[in-house]
C-alpha cells in the first residue's frame, strides 16, 4: 500500500477524461440499440417517427413508448446505481467482496417481497417496488446499527460480518416461506432473477428521485473514499471525520442499492465486479473510479438486456442471468490478465 | 540482566494466560457439544427414558435387546446426530481454512463459488436429468471438485494469489448462480420445489449410509490438515515473508485448498449446501479465543455445535412439521454471530 495520497495529475487525467467521454458514447449507442432491438422488428424510420411524432394508434409506436423506452431508462438508471453502490461500498468497507448482496440489502428486499406475496397476496410489480425498497432500507439500517455499536463505530470488518449474518438470517426465513408456499415460489422465482422486462414509466417515476439523490451523494463522496482507502488512521490524520464519511457513503449505497433492487430485482455481480474493472482502468483514485463505475455498469447491464432479448427467441433470458454469463468470463479474463490493484 | 528476566517472566505469564484461555474455551465448547449430543439422543416424538437410551447404546455389547427402542435410538437418532456433528466439523474446517488462507473473513466456500458449483450441479441433475437421492449427491460432489479445480486453474499464473482466487471464485459463483436461476425459470414448479428443498440442506432423511463416505474422508483430511496447518501461521504474514521463513508456500497452499474443498464437497454431498455454518464457525471461534490461538479445533467444535443445535431446533420448534436444518442454521448462526459482535463491542475490545 502506498501512503502517497492520490492526486489529480494533469498528465494522467487527460486520457481518463477522454475515456469517460468514450464511455458516454458507448452508453448512448447501447441505449439506442436497446430501443431498436426486440422481439418485434421495428424499422429505424418507425423508431424515429415514434420518438418525434408519437401516434397512439400505431402498435409499433406504443411498443417503443410503453415497453422499450421505459425499459431502457430503467436499465440505465439501475446500471448506474449498481455500479456506484458497489464502488462506494468497496471503498467505505475496504473489502473487495463488499456489494449490496453482502450487506443484507438484497436479502431484506427479497424478504419483504416474499412476505408481501405470501401474506398479502400482492402480485403487481409497482407494489413490489415499495416492498423491496422498504426491505432494503430496513435491512441495511439494522446492519449499520449492529455494526456501529461499540466505541470505534462501524468498522469495515464489523459491517461485513453483520451484513453477512443478516443476509443468512433473512435468507433462511425466505427459504422457509418459499418451501411451504409453492404459490409464492412460483411468483417470486421470476422476480428473484432480476429483470428489466415489463417495467413501465411508473417504475421510473417511483425510483428516479431516490436514484438521483443517491447518485449525487455517491459522486460527491469520492474524496472521502480516497481518504478512507488509506486507512482510518491516515484519514483521521488528514482531518477527515471518519464516522461521518462512512455514514454518508453507507447512506448513498443503501439508497442506490435499495432503489435499484426495487426497480429490477436483486441483480448480483454487477455492483461487485464493475468497480474492479474501473479500478483496473483508472488506478486507485475514487474520484475516477466512481464515474467510471457509473458508466461501465449500464453498458454491462443494458448490453446484457439487449442480448437476452435476441439469444433465445421467441422468449427472452432475464438480464440477471445474461450479466453473469456475459460479465463473469470477461471479469475472470481481466483478473487473470492484469495485476488488479488490491484494496 | 534483571530487566531481561522480567521480560521473560512477562512473556511467560501472557503465554500462560492465553493457553489457559484456549484450554477453557475448548473444554467449554466440548462440554456444550457433549450435552447437545446427549439431548439430541433423548429428545424426539417417541419418548424414550434416559436409562433406555443408554441401554440401547450399549446393547451391541450387553446383548439386551428392545427392538422398538433400539431402532429409534440406534437407527434414527444416533445416525442423525453423528451426521450433524461430522458435517458441522467439515463445513467449519472448510470455512476456516479458506478464510485463513485467503486472509478475508468473507471468503468461505459459500461465497467464493465452491458451494455454488455443488448446488448448480445438483440442480442440473434434479431438473434436467430428473435424478434424486444418491445420484444428486454424486452430482454435487463432482460439481464442487470441478468448480474448485477451475477456480484454482484460472487463478494460476506463476502461482496463485489470494486476491485472484477470491475474485475468480466470485466470478465462478456468479456463473453458477446464473445457471441455477436459468434452470429455475425454465423448469416446472414441482421440480423447482424439489431443487429448492435440496438447496436448503436437510438432515431429515439421514441414515447410516450417508455417514461412511464422510467419516472416511475425515479420517484422511483431518491428519492432512493438522500436518499443514503450521505453515498457515507463517502464510498469514504474507507469501514473501512466509517463503523467507522457510515455509513451502505453494505446496502447503495447494494441500490446504484440496483439504478445504474435500471437506466442503463431502459434507455438501451428504446433507446439501447448508448455509452459513462454514462462514460463521471461524469468526465465532476467533472471537471466543480473542487472539489465543488459530482457532481450528475450536471452529470445528463450533461448527458441530451450530449444526447439531440447529437440527434440534429444526426438528422440535414447530409441533407439526420438521423444518430442514438449513433454514435454522442461518438464523441460529446469525444470531450467535450478532450477539458476539455486540457483546465484544460493548466490552470495548479492539477487533
Amino acid at each position: 500500500m502506498t501512503i502517497a495520497a492520490p492526486t489529480f495529475d494533469a498528465r494522467r487525467s487527460a486520457p481518463l477524461l477522454l475515456g469517460l467521454v468514450g464511455l458516454v458514447a458507448i452508453v448512448l449507442s447501447i441505449a439506442f440499440l436497446s430501443i431498436t432491438v426486440g422481439a418485434r422488428p421495428v424499422s429505424l424510420d418507425t423508431v424515429w417517427a415514434a420518438l418525434t411524432a408519437y401516434n397512439p394508434d400505431s402498435t409499433d409506436h406504443r411498443i417503443i413508448w410503453e415497453l422499450r423506452l421505459p425499459r431502457t431508462v430503467v436499465g440505465l438508471l439501475v446500471g448506474a446505481a449498481l455500479g456506484l453502490a458497489g464502488a462506494v461500498l468497496q471503498g467505505a468497507t475496504r473489502n473487495p467482496l463488499a456489494d449490496p448482496s453482502i450487506l443484507g440489502i438484497h436479502a431484506g428486499a427479497a424478504l419483504f417481497v416474499v412476505l408481501g406475496v405470501a401474506i398479502l397476496g400482492i402480485s403487481q410489480l409497482s407494489i413490489y417496488v415499495w416492498l423491496a425498497f422498504a426491505g432494503a432500507g430496513a435491512a441495511m439500517l439494522a446492519v449499520y446499527a449492529i455494526a456501529s455499536i461499540g466505541r470505534e463505530g462501524a468498522t469495515p470488518i464489523k459491517l461485513a460480518l453483520a451484513g453477512s449474518a443478516m443476509t443468512a438470517a433473512l435468507q433462511s426465513i425466505v427459504s422457509a416461506i418459499l418451501l411451504t408456499s409453492p404459490r409464492t415460489l412460483d411468483e417470486v422465482r421470476f422476480w428473484q432473477v432480476g429483470s428489466l422486462a415489463g417495467r413501465s414509466m411508473d417504475v421510473v417515476v417511483q425510483v428516479a428521485p431516490f436514484l438521483a439523490i443517491g447518485i449525487v451523494l455517491a459522486l460527491a463522496s469520492g474524496r472521502m473514499l480516497d481518504g478512507l482507502s488509506m486507512g482510518e488512521d491516515v484519514a483521521r490524520a488528514l482531518g477527515q471525520n471518519v464516522r461521518r464519511s462512512r455514514a454518508i457513503a453507507g447512506l448513498a449505497a443503501v439508497i442506490l442499492a435499495g432503489a435499484s433492487t426495487a426497480a429490477a430485482g436483486p441483480i448480483a455481480f454487477v455492483g461487485l465486479t464493475v468497480p474492479h474493472v474501473a479500478r483496473a482502468i483508472t488506478g486507485p483514485n475514487y474520484r475516477w473510479i466512481l464515474p467510471y463505475s457509473m458508466l461501465l455498469a449500464p453498458i454491462l447491464l443494458l448490453g446484457a438486456d439487449v442480448l437476452g432479448r435476441i439469444i433465445a427467441p421467441p422468449g427472452e433470458v432475464q438480464v440477471g442471468i445474461v450479466t453473469a454469463f456475459l460479465g463473469a468470463p470477461f471479469f475472470i479474463a481481466l483478473v487473470r490478465r492484469r495485476k488488479l490493484a488490491s484494496l | 540482566m534483571t530487566l531481561a528476566l522480567d521480560h521473560t517472566a512477562i512473556v511467560r505469564s501472557i503465554r500462560g494466560r492465553l493457553a489457559l484461555r484456549r484450554r477453557s474455551i475448548t473444554l467449554g465448547l466440548a462440554l456444550a457439544l457433549a450435552l447437545t449430543f446427549a439431548l439430541a439422543l433423548y429428545l424426539g416424538d417417541y419418548p424414550v427414558a434416559p436409562g433406555d437410551v443408554l441401554r440401547s447404546l450399549f446393547s451391541p455389547l450387553t446383548g439386551e435387546v428392545n427392538k422398538g427402542v433400539d431402532f429409534i435410538v440406534l437407527n434414527v437418532r444416533v445416525p442423525r446426530a453423528v451426521l450433524a456433528v461430522l458435517t458441522g466439523i467439515s463445513f467449519a474446517l472448510s470455512g476456516i481454512i479458506f478464510q485463513t488462507l485467503l486472509r478475508n473473513p468473507l471468503a468461505s466456500p459459500d461465497i467464493i463459488g465452491i458451494s455454488h458449483g455443488a448446488s448448480a450441479s445438483a440442480v442440473f441433475c434434479i431438473i434436467v436429468f430428473g435424478m434424486s437421492g444418491l445420484w444428486v449427491s454424486f452430482g454435487a460432489f463432482a460439481g464442487a471438485i470441478l468448480t474448485a479445480l477451475a477456480i484454482y486453474g484460472l487463478a494460476w499464473r506463476n502461482g496463485v494469489t489470494a486476491y485472484r482466487v477470491v475474485l475468480i471464485g466470485i466470478g465462478m459463483a456468479a456463473i453458477m448462480s446464473a445457471v441455477m436461476s436459468y434452470l429455475f425459470t425454465r423448469a416446472r414448479l414441482f421440480e423447482v420445489q424439489q431443487a429448492l428443498a435440496w438447496l436448503i440442506g436437510s438432515l431429515n432423511a439421514a441414515n447410516a449410509a450417508d455417514i461412511y463416505p464422510l467419516a472416511l474422508a475425515l479420517l484422511v483430511l483431518i491428519p492432512l490438515t493438522i500436518a499443514l496447518v503450521r505453515t498457515l501461521d507463517a502464510m498469514q504474514l504474507g507469501d514473501d515473508t512466509a517463503t523467507a521463513l522457510g515455509a513451502r508456500v505453494e505446496f502447503s497452499r495447494l494441500g490446504l485448498i484440496l483439504a478445504a474443498v474435500g471437506y466442503a464437497a463431502f459434507a455438501t454431498a451428504a446433507v446439501g449446501p447448508v448455509s452459513f455454518v462454514a462462514f460463521v464457525a471461524g469468526p465465532i471461534a476467533r472471537r471466543l479465543l480473542n487472539g489465543a490461538g488459530n482457532g481450528f479445533l475450536q471452529a470445528a467444535l463450533v461448527g458441530a455445535l451450530v449444526m447439531l443445535g440447529s437440527d434440534m431446533v429444526a426438528q422440535h420448534a414447530l409441533p407439526s412439521i420438521q423444518l430442514p436444518v438449513g433454514v435454522v442454521t442461518g438464523v441460529f448462526g446469525a444470531l450467535f454471530l450478532l450477539w458476539l459482535l455486540t457483546a465484544s463491542n460493548r466490552a470495548g475490545r479492539v477487533n
